[in-house]
């Protein structure tokens, strides 16, 4: 049997004196699409801070295949294979679209000292995958607010990671651009990246998960088949009794 | 261009400035040009923190003087050829800015700036308690009249070195403009967590950033005692050095190497002409009141006018 | 033995008194470093400005320089809301306060410094006042009333803006801003306005505390950065816009300062205040992501 791709345990996280992560259990194998869900203020976005290394997690442990992550710096696990994109897009804004995917390419790709990659051409193939071909010599100011959740999603891909947390990159898109995101998505998974996928829109979690993780109140009370979890009477409780 | 194209053509340059200067055959051009030449030095050092990691030094004086003033101390301990002084006191000044890094480098960027303020204090509380190299009462340095092995005036042979600083850190600060270092620069500049997301060493490159820029202000620091012969705290650590070399580059342009270089020019010729006609407490209220002007009227600066920084050097930049 | 404990009794006396003035030059930079996050550098500038104005009163026309300096503290409020003003439209709107801003104010220092040089020259300039020489004892114990007098002002100071801030409407509102300026424009409130009274009161302080500077030493021009990395250890401290903390940290401070001034010699103080500063950094927990 393999070993899980990502192994979480017994994660916690306060600040000062609340408690934002509470003995946190996942287990992800690669390949998997997982869909994690929650209300407002759950832990969502610390858990994704913990595991892409943005914060520290006081208790508990990650591994990330078969590499222990503790006190490891935000890039390290990047070049690991684990990247995430961010839930208000975070471009750099000097530079030009097609260089802020070259970042990723030169610090991750060309680091891990498996050869080099024709720039251009990457940058080019991934600004076709999310739909922004063309857009390359433009500056992100010159973007709307979905071209940028595009391209954020785009600057992730660009790290050529094994698993991919996407925070809520869906929010604020109409129904066909939610469509189109979850398309790339599915495609990227195809060709054997794992994704968590954080989510508000249900209509896309649903479509997208293969397993449905429920944080409520830095907890998680379900993780399983989403027909079933989304039955579940304690998140239906945590969902509609507030 | 091609980083050797460029170092052969910026020697050529030097070459002819060192040519020119020698020509008119006058000692007040060498004095001048020397001040010139030292503050493009510490603009293009300054700005290799400032504008390309956007982390303000305001501890110039502090780096450019305790390497004075290592000059000083070698003076007496071991007479060392001069070139090698420079090193030995951008050496210094490079390790002290490593040291500020690590200490500071985790906070947000404005805590390093308030602790760089703080350090050119302490450096100078240091220098003052620090009897060896004369203390508060200041230290006298003889200048030799010729060079031993270039038969020239030692004024001309300090404007010469200075000028091959000038190349080497204008050099450099093309070569991290192109390269991938610069790259990182750019991303910790735009957004430091999304540079860590997307691969970069942070903490790593902002420590080589610090490093290096204080080298170079170390370097053009070394050379002082000799062109003043008498150095005390209050002139080496003199807050002009600080105003000049965060307005120069802020005037001329952040984004790229022409603009500290053009702002250099532009500023310390001025003020060169402004302090022999007027008086200097004008001419640094003058700095003063165009560095705020530039700041909030033209951010990009005199290189902004002309698009550079913004398009012309991406242009050529790309791999 | 009885000599050397009489000396760090007084010691410790006169660093208590000294960290009360260290309160009213800090509590500022608490305001607008601490709750509006404007990294103020020019603040120790207006300072030396407010030595000023108290000078000029005093020896012009005779008048106490505390007074003089809390008549000409809505003169300081103004100027404070000009510069407010300039900033926001310059920088903070702009979303660009890092760097440029950060070199504004750096210029902003500069320029009053140099200013003052060319109006009235390099010299250091004193203050008369009755409570200039006298002392108090309390047994082996000296209070010299040139440092109590300025103690008693700036705690009043703390004391007055701390009361404002927590019972008025404008200074909850500032309280509030300091924690979430969303939060404020949905409850109807105008941040920028609420932003620019609070940064115009933080410049208003430095008048009295130009006042509390000049008369327990001596003021020339550049004096101002010396008191940089006081101000900003002692902010970050004592727990960014946090008053009570402030004035804890700055008698900690004071304390440090004149023990070392005592035992070593004064000429090593300011070497404290950096030391203090980088303890303050490494102490403090939240790091690069946080406040």
């Amino acid at each position: 049997m393999n070993p899980p791709l990502l192994d979480v345990s017994g994660l916690g996280k306060r600040f000062g004196g609340f408690v934002a992560l509470e003995a946190i259990d996942l287990r992800v194998t690669e390949g998997e699409r997982i869909g994690l869900i929650g209300p407002n203020g759950s832990g969502k976005s610390t858990l994704v801070n913990c595991l892409s290394g943005t914060l520290r997690n006081e208790t508990g442990q990650v591994r990330f295949a078969g590499r222990l992550l503790d006190g490891m710096a935000a890039h390290q696990r990047t070049r690991l294979g684990l990247a995430r994109s961010f839930q208000l897009p975070r471009p750099f804004r000097s530079l030009t679209v097609a260089e802020n995917l070259q970042i990723p390419i030169e610090y991750v790709v060309h680091a891990r000292g498996e050869g080099r990659v024709d720039v251009p051409a990457r940058c080019a193939e991934l600004l076709g995958l999310v739909g922004l071909a063309g857009r390359g010599e433009e500056l992100p100011a010159g973007l709307t607010q979905v071209e940028m959740r595009k391209l954020e999603l785009a600057r992730a891909m660009a790290a050529e990671p094994r698993l991919l947390i996407a925070d809520e990159a869906m929010a604020g898109l109409s129904h066909q651009e939610v469509d189109d995101i979850l398309a790339l998505l599915l495609a990227l998974n195809d060709r054997g990246v794992t994704i968590i996928m954080i989510e508000h829109i249900m209509r896309a979690v649903m479509g997208f998960s293969q397993r449905l993780v429920v944080l409520v109140a830095g907890r998680k009370i379900a993780d399983g088949n989403p027909e079933e979890v989304i039955r579940n009477p304690e998140v239906e409780r945590a969902y509609l009794g507030e | 261009m091609r980083g050797w194209t460029f170092l052969l053509l910026a020697v050529l340059v030097a070459g002819a400035v060192y040519a020119a200067a020698a020509a008119v055959n006058n000692g007040y051009v060498f004095f001048a040009g020397y001040v010139v030449l030292q503050y493009v030095v510490l603009a293009t050092a300054w700005n290799l923190l400032g504008g390309y990691t956007g982390y303000v030094n305001f501890g110039i004086a502090g780096f450019f003087a305790l390497a004075a003033y290592t000059t000083v101390a070698l003076e007496k301990l071991a007479p060392l050829p001069l070139p090698v002084v420079i090193l030995a006191g951008g050496a210094i000044s490079g390790l002290l800015g490593l040291g500020m890094g690590y200490l500071t480098l985790r906070l947000r960027g404005v805590f390093f700036s308030i602790a760089t303020l703080a350090m050119a204090v302490v450096a100078q509380t240091f220098v003052v308690n620090w009897n060896f190299v004369g203390g508060s009462a200041g230290a006298f340095v003889i200048r030799p009249q010729f060079t031993a092995w270039l038969r020239i005036d030692y004024i001309h042979y300090l404007f010469l070195l200075m000028l091959g600083l000038c190349v080497i850190a204008l050099a450099t600060a093309r070569l991290i403009e192109r390269s991938r270092l610069g790259d990182g620069f750019a991303a910790i500049r735009d957004d430091e967590l999304a540079a860590e997301a997307a691969g970069v060493p942070t903490l790593r490159l902002k420590l080589i950033a610090t490093a290096l820029s204080g080298a170079f202000m170390g370097m053009a620091g070394a050379p002082l005692p000799y062109y003043v012969t008498y150095l005390d705290p209050p002139s080496a650590f003199s807050l002009s050095y600080a105003v000049n070399t965060i307005a120069m580059p802020l005037i001329g342009g952040t984004a790229a190497w022409p603009g500290p270089l053009i702002g250099a020019l532009l500023l310390a010729t001025l003020q060169q002409l402004v302090t022999v006609t007027i008086s200097s407490a004008v001419n640094l209220l003058i700095v003063g009141l165009m560095l705020v002007g530039f700041i909030i009227i033209a951010p990009r600066g005199i290189i902004g006018w002309f698009g550079i920084g913004a398009g012309l050097v991406r242009k050529g930049k790309r791999r | 033995m009885y000599l050397s404990l009489g000396l760090f009794g007084n010691a410790i006396v006169s660093g208590l008194l000294l960290g009360g003035f260290y309160a009213a030059v800090t509590i500022g930079i608490s305001i607008s470093f601490g709750m509006l996050d404007i990294a103020n550098i020019a603040h120790p500038g207006f300072i030396v400005l407010g030595s000023y104005g108290a000078w000029y009163a005093n020896s012009r026309f005779g008048v106490d320089p505390l007074i003089a300096s809390v008549v000409l503290m809505p003169a300081f409020y103004l100027l404070g809301a000009g510069i407010y003003q300039l900033y926001y439209h310059a920088f903070e709107r702009r979303g660009d306060a890092s760097l440029r801003g950060l070199a504004f104010f750096f210029g902003l220092l500069f320029i009053t410094e140099v200013g003052l040089i060319l109006v009235f020259g390099v010299d250091y300039r004193l203050v008369r006042a009755p409570y200039i020489g006298p002392s108090l004892y309390l047994g082996a114990l000296e209070f010299p009333l040139r440092l109590l007098v300025p103690f008693l002002a700036s705690l009043a100071m703390v004391g007055l803006l701390w009361l404002y801030l927590s019972r008025s409407f404008t200074g909850r509102a500032i309280l509030a801003v300091a924690q979430d300026a969303e939060a404020l424009r949905i409850m109807g409130a105008n941040p920028q306005r609420i932003k620019r009274i609070a940064f115009a009161l933080s410049i208003a302080t430095t008048s009295l505390a130009g006042a509390i500077l000049i008369v327990i030493q001596p003021v020339e021009p550049s004096i101002g950065r010396d008191y940089i990395g006081r101000v900003f250890a002692i902010a970050v401290l004592g727990g960014l816009g946090s008053f009570a903390g402030t004035v804890v940290a700055a008698i900690l401070l004071g304390i440090m300062e004149s023990l070392t001034a005592t035992f070593y010699g004064p000429s090593w103080s300011p070497a404290i205040a950096f030391g203090f500063l980088l303890l303050a950094l490494a102490v403090k927990p939240s790091g690069m992501f946080g406040r």
